[in-house]
């Protein structure tokens, strides 16, 4: 129905450590439609938020290096283009809003200087229009009186403001995709709903992709058209919202939805967590890295790594069991 | 879930307010006295023209080498100059070289330190390697050796301590910078777009200004002296020009006869230099983290 915005293929993303070799992102490939709704979950350490530091190419170089894969997004390879150029993109195209607002915005600005600081960049606006342009962002966010807000000081607002902002930030330059790592997690609870359906409405409103990294579930069912459950720096299962909860096919997705506790459930049920601990990345287990870990393993899983397989219109799975039977 | 480390970091200028940096200055019983100190020595080298009874060069042969006498409060020179004019001239030189050379071996270091931390890896280590060689080099006998080289001219001298002066800053910011570009906003510029120069002017240097004014307000203590230092081993400022370190120098020779000659230009370098020092502490202690005032972050 949509366009094709973004198509990664093979991503493969390391870090050389003093104790090795971490394969952080290892042959990650998805695509993405203009306007859609992507959800990037798994444990922590699992890759999710290496792969979106990948896409903008924001990873340190020592220790990191994107040692293989194609990111096509706008015709181009952006692994392949000039610094100067992905600087061009970074804001403009591709915008990404970080985990800690807290944090994330420079203490000795105002606000309207940093909300400023994409527009000026990137759409070359003197310092009054960006001004001006700012105050209409804030208004976008919900931030009230953005007049006088915009010679706020950072410190003078509150996590669930300030990540207002950074989303404010974001859609400066109406990027066709937003890149939100784990934009709530930060927050209250009820600050959470407010601004993913902030981030959904606006979204829809500006026609931006958007692809929302968490490790929470709830927030994946509710907002995203499809996901991506991650393991180990490798994709295992893809699908829309309805196939990953409703007919979950590889082992970690159903462990992932057999361990949040569900409101209608009574109180004594016992949780179920997944047994095990997530692979050590310097030394990932030969075959399918969730082996250990899984009850339907059989011989095969040891040996060698499943491949994402179609099983439905835009589900797959990579396992070699099927563990419907 | 905030960070605990942060609470611990120099408290930005915007974030304690420059009312509660004033009102921790004056809370500070010594820097309260070198703030006063400063802004008169500061004063009377701006307004010498007014304040001074004599020109400075004048001489008054039949006058020579008098005590303090109600027309001469300080005396006179050797050739029957008002030494009190001299001396509230004298107050330019030293405030101006210690202004200029501070503010250029401020600038310089300012620049080389980012640029080093910013960048990191061999950049910085080269840097840093260079700027701890430089740093050992002692400051009069270089001053001494470029004046040899060059001449005894003030503008050399100005030269010779902003050669080695840059290093204390360099190094001042680069060990800011190194943990200032760790800090998550740094990685949100770069995600806009920004790219080195004004990620190390608009986002590094702002944040990393608190020690930066520290060591600029002692800095320019010990450059008056290096300059005092200088002008009585000869070097600086060029007769007639009076400068605290000559007067002090000519004064010297009639140190039985008239110790006010030598003792005045002391006092008064003594007073400037530790005035200085003084608002420095004063500054350093206002922008402690462990300081409660307003405006700061929660």
């Amino acid at each position: 129905m949509n366009n094709l915005l973004l198509n990664v293929k093979n991503l493969k993303t390391q870090f050389l450590t003093d104790d090795g070799l971490v394969r952080a992102v290892d042959g990650v490939s998805f695509d993405l439609y203009e306007g859609e709704t992507l959800g990037l979950v798994g444990e922590s350490g699992c890759g999710k938020s290496v792969s979106a530091l990948s896409l903008m190419r924001l990873i340190p170089n020592p220790p990191g290096k994107i040692v293989e894969g194609e990111i096509w997004f706008e015709n181009r390879d952006l692994l392949q283009i000039s610094e100067d150029e992905i600087r061009e993109v970074r804001g403009n195209k591709i915008a990404m809003i970080f985990q800690e607002p807290m944090t994330s915005l420079n203490p000795v600005l105002t606000i309207g200087r940093q909300i400023a600081e994409p527009l000026e960049l990137h759409r070359h606006m003197s310092k009054e229009q960006a001004l001006g342009e700012s105050v209409k962002l804030l208004g976008q966010v919900q931030i009230p009186e953005g007049k006088t807000r915009v010679k706020a000081w950072p410190h003078q607002f509150s996590g669930g403001m300030r990540q207002r902002v950074m989303i404010a930030m974001g859609l400066g330059c109406n990027p066709k995709l937003i890149i939100a790592d784990e934009p709530t997690t930060a927050l209250d609870v009820t600050i959470q709903a407010q601004l993913l359906q902030l981030m959904k409405n606006l979204t829809r409103d500006y026609g931006t992709a958007l692809i929302v990294i968490t490790h929470n579930l709830g927030i994946v069912a509710r907002y995203a058209d499809r996901v991506n459950v991650m393991y180990a720096g490798r994709i295992v299962e893809k699908g829309t919202a309805r196939d990953i909860y409703g007919d979950p096919r590889h082992p970690y997705t159903v462990g992932l939805m057999a361990s949040v506790p569900r409101l209608d459930q009574d109180v004594k049920t016992k949780l179920l967590p997944i047994e095990g601990q997530p692979p050590d990345l310097l030394h990932v287990p030969p075959g399918c890295s969730f082996n250990p870990r899984c009850r339907y393993a059989i011989e095969k899983c040891h040996q060698e790594t499943p491949e994402l397989v179609k099983i439905g219109e835009k589900h797959e799975v990579a396992c070699w069991v099927d563990i419907r039977k | 879930m905030t960070n605990q480390t942060q609470d611990l970091e120099p408290r930005r200028v915007s974030q304690v307010g420059l009312r509660a940096i004033g009102r921790a200055i004056l809370r500070h019983k010594l820097a309260r006295v070198g703030l006063v100190i400063a802004t008169l020595l500061i004063c009377m080298a701006i307004f010498a023209p007014f304040i001074a009874p004599y020109d400075p060069n004048e001489q008054d042969l039949y006058n020579v080498l008098s005590g303090p006498t109600a027309k001469h409060w300080l005396g006179t020179d050797n050739v029957g100059r008002d030494l009190l004019s001299r001396v509230i001239y004298g107050s330019r030189v030293s405030m101006m070289v210690g202004v200029v050379a501070t503010a250029m071996s401020a600038t310089i270091g300012v620049f080389i330190g980012l640029v080093s931390g910013y960048r990191g890896g061999k950049v910085d280590m080269v840097i840093m390697r260079i700027t701890d060689t430089v740093m050992c080099i002692p400051g009069l006998v270089f001053v001494l050796v470029m004046a040899a080289a060059l001449g005894p001219g003030i503008n050399n001298v100005i030269y010779a301590i902003v050669a080695l002066g840059w290093c204390g800053f360099a190094r001042i910011i680069r060990g800011q910078v190194l943990s200032v570009r760790e800090q998550p906003f740094v990685e949100a510029s770069r995600a806009v777009g920004a790219g080195g120069m004004r990620i190390m002017f608009k986002h590094l240097l702002p944040n990393s200004m608190a020690p930066i004014i520290v060591a600029a307000t002692i800095t320019l203590g010990g450059t008056i002296m290096l300059e005092a230092s200088a002008a009585f081993l000869g070097l600086g400022v060029q007769p007639p020009t009076p400068s605290w370190g000559k007067e002090l120098r000519t004064g010297y020779t009639y140190l039985e006869r008239v110790p006010l000659f030598s003792i005045a230009p002391g006092l008064l370098i003594t007073a400037a230099v530790l005035s200085f020092n003084f608002v420095g502490d004063g500054l350093r202690d206002a922008l402690d983290p462990r300081l409660r005032g307003e405006g700061k972050k929660q």
